[in-house]
């Protein structure tokens, strides 16, 4: 697959995807490693091989577009704009997190960018991005709410409900389903009857497209043409993108349950690579594209040595933003 | 003043706070014809259907995408139509709304009134009448109200939807037709601040929502015997108005809580607690609760009256609790 068919692309615009890309791959490896210094002090979910969703999603929603993300949600916050120190101190847990590490790797969040959270709960995303929505066609205003979900997510309750309550209402939503083949340890086809997420997502009256999720022109594009849809008062759409999760569910799994052959030839497919090929195919110098990822690795191992440095937060950080009303010191005592 | 019911009083509390700042909204299912109880009659005609939205049966998506436009700006109602139903939101209320300021670190609030329509009436069975009040006291990031009057209706609602905590609002279904006098214009009651219903010196009656009409009537009946009880309405349950029912019970050396909900676990187990760890020497006997026994709701009405508690449990247990 590397060496995708010759397309005229507009080149700054994957060069930036490349560059965001090699961020995103570089985060993950960076967080990889601290998991394995033991400092990362919760589950970690990596995007490695998912970036080309990121990216694609991410580069054609503005920056006061909402987002709304799972457990697997580096790669969609750094692409949304977030800063890669908080994000990094957030999960060790330090000050200068991005929650004030109260939330860690599931609950990153960056509402200066739009970003509206990542989720602990496998589908709660996609009724809160309906809402942001709503609130936004309430509003009279012309964003967008893009919530990315994984494919083991359309078997819970809030898909059904989320999108048909976007169609009902006509909302500016954009839904991702990141079919990435697992959900945790199961495969998720063994596990989902019918004919998986576009069908369902069609019969609730959500218009789907699907796209082979490791092509970054593909996910661009059809994004790009989803949002103009949706911003010009189309109502919802969905994109399905086909993709394969390269490492373990969390970044302590091995994943021992899938054949080596299937992760090696998945290999062969990175979406990294294959933007690459397209750009050096644009006549992009392969020297250019190698100071991206270096660039990316130095802005990363950055973002962890000094996440490594910084303190524990502050104490009394535990009794603050619980509520306005009541006291939350009151407590049996 | 105006004479109104305690439906009525909702309804003026929406429709003044809505008339005030266009980000309130509501939204549940059937609203547009005036919601199941008729508590949203008439607001579809001023408001329209965008902002007394009606909703389809997915209570899921009825609150967490009231979180979401919270989030985004808003500033939803959201009506649940029984308590019961509430429970197919749990995760979007307990695990989002309560939570997101605080796992976000501090960058959003959740300000969203949550109306749960609780308590038997009549034959409604176990899905239809329950009280769950005491559970979400548990949940950090949650405020939950129970008031008893229209006019608590009123400005508990319209300071509800003011707040920037996600509310937990149980209207009982019971008092929906009850009249009062309300105070016209802006009514904002305080959270934790309970109402003295009646004063005494022999005992203290603490209880909440339509089960302190009981308690108040039980009142009136030990006054007939010569005791004189104090009946307290508590009127939010978190936060709650801990300084009223220990001054209380610093005069009357003797407490007693009614609610409707089930005694195990319920929220009398918690204000016994306090008040045993704090005015242990300032009581005269032990602290009694009056509340339901633990089991489903039912249809029959000499069933469903096994539920309930009367004012002669009530008068029962304040005669031991003299004589003792
Ligand atoms: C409601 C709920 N059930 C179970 C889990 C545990 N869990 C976390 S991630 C996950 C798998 C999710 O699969 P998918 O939606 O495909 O996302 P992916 O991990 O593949 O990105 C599970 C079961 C959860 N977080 N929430
Ligand atoms: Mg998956």
């Amino acid at each position: 697959m590397p060496g995708a068919t010759p397309r005229n692309i507009d080149v700054a615009r994957y060069l930036d995807h490349h560059r965001m890309m090699h961020r995103i791959r570089a985060f993950e490896e960076a967080a990889a490693k601290a998991n394995e210094d033991q400092l990362v002090l919760g589950a970690i979910h990596l995007s490695i091989g998912q970036e080309a969703i990121a990216s694609g999603v991410c580069k054609n929603l503005r920056t006061d577009d909402y987002l709304l993300s799972t457990h697997r949600g580096h790669g969609h916050t750094l692409a949304k704009g977030a800063d890669a120190t908080a994000m990094m101190s957030e999960l060790l847990g330090r000050e200068g997190g991005i929650c004030q590490g109260k939330g860690g790797s599931m609950h990153i969040a960056d509402f200066g960018v739009g970003m509206l959270g990542a989720n602990g709960v496998v589908a709660a995303n996609i009724n809160i991005a309906a809402g942001a929505a709503h609130a936004i066609k309430l509003k009279g205003d012309d964003g967008v709410a893009c919530s990315i979900f994984g494919d083991g997510a359309i078997n819970r309750g809030p898909f059904l409900e989320g999108l048909n309550w976007a169609g009902v209402f006509k909302l500016p939503a954009l839904f991702v389903c990141e079919s990435n083949g697992f959900a945790s340890t199961t495969r998720t086809e063994a596990m989902t009857s019918g004919e998986g997420a576009a069908a369902r997502a069609r019969a609730l009256g959500v218009p789907a497209d699907e796209v082979d999720g490791n092509d970054i022109v593909a996910v661009d594009e059809t994004v790009r043409a989803a949002v103009d849809v949706i911003r010009g008062g189309g109502g919802p759409r969905f994109i399905v993108c086909k993709t394969y999760r390269l490492h373990g569910h969390t970044a302590s799994d091995p994943a021992a349950y899938r054949p080596r052959a299937e992760v090696d030839a998945a290999w062969k497919n990175d979406p990294i690579a294959r933007c690459a090929a397209v750009l050096r195919e644009a006549g992009i110098d392969a020297a250019e594209l190698a100071a991206h990822r270096d660039a990316a690795a130095t802005e990363m191992n950055q973002a962890y040595e000094t996440a490594k440095t910084a303190p524990w937060p502050d104490l009394a950080l535990a009794y603050t933003d619980v509520q306005d009303i009541g006291d939350p010191r009151e407590r049996a005592f | 003043m105006t004479v109104m019911t305690y439906a009525e009083a909702g309804m003026t509390a929406l429709a003044e706070e809505m008339r005030r700042d266009p980000l309130v909204w509501a939204v549940g299912e059937d609203l547009g014809r005036g919601g199941v109880f008729g508590q949203y009659k008439g607001l579809v005609e001023e408001f329209g259907p965008e902002r007394i939205s009606d909703a389809p049966i997915s209570e899921s998506a009825i609150m967490g995408a009231s979180v979401g436009a919270a989030m985004a700006g808003t500033r939803p109602v959201v009506e649940m139509r029984f308590a019961d139903f509430a429970l197919c939101a749990v995760d979007e209320l307990v695990n989002q709304a309560a939570k997101a300021r605080y796992m976000l670190g501090g960058q959003t609030k959740v300000p969203m009134v949550i109306r749960e329509p609780m308590g038997m009436w009549r034959s409604s069975a176990a899905q239809h009448s329950q009280s769950l009040e005491s559970w979400y006291t548990h949940i950090p990031g949650l405020v939950v109200a129970v008031p008893s009057t229209p006019a608590d209706n009123k400005g508990l609602l319209k300071a509800a939807i003011r707040a920037d905590d996600p509310v937990v609002y149980f209207e009982h279904k019971n008092l929906w037709g009850m009249e009062g006098e309300v105070p016209d214009g802006d009514l904002l009651t305080p959270f934790g601040k309970a109402r003295i219903e009646r004063e005494g010196r022999d005992v203290t009656i603490v209880s909440w929502s339509s089960q302190l009409h009981t308690a108040s009537r039980a009142a009136g009946m030990l006054e007939k015997q010569d005791i004189s009880a104090e009946v307290i309405d508590l009127r939010t349950l978190w936060p709650w108005d801990r300084d009223a029912v220990f001054a209380s019970v610093e005069k009357t050396g003797r407490l007693l809580i009614t609610h409707e909900s089930v005694s195990v676990g319920g929220f009398g187990a918690e204000i016994a607690a306090t008040v045993s760890e704090h005015l242990f020497k300032a009581l005269k006997s032990p602290v009694r609760r009056r509340a339901a026994p633990r089991i489903p709701i039912s249809y029959a009405p000499p069933l469903e009256d096994v539920v309930r508690v009367s004012e002669a449990q009530i008068v029962e247990t304040v005669l031991e609790m003299v004589s003792s």
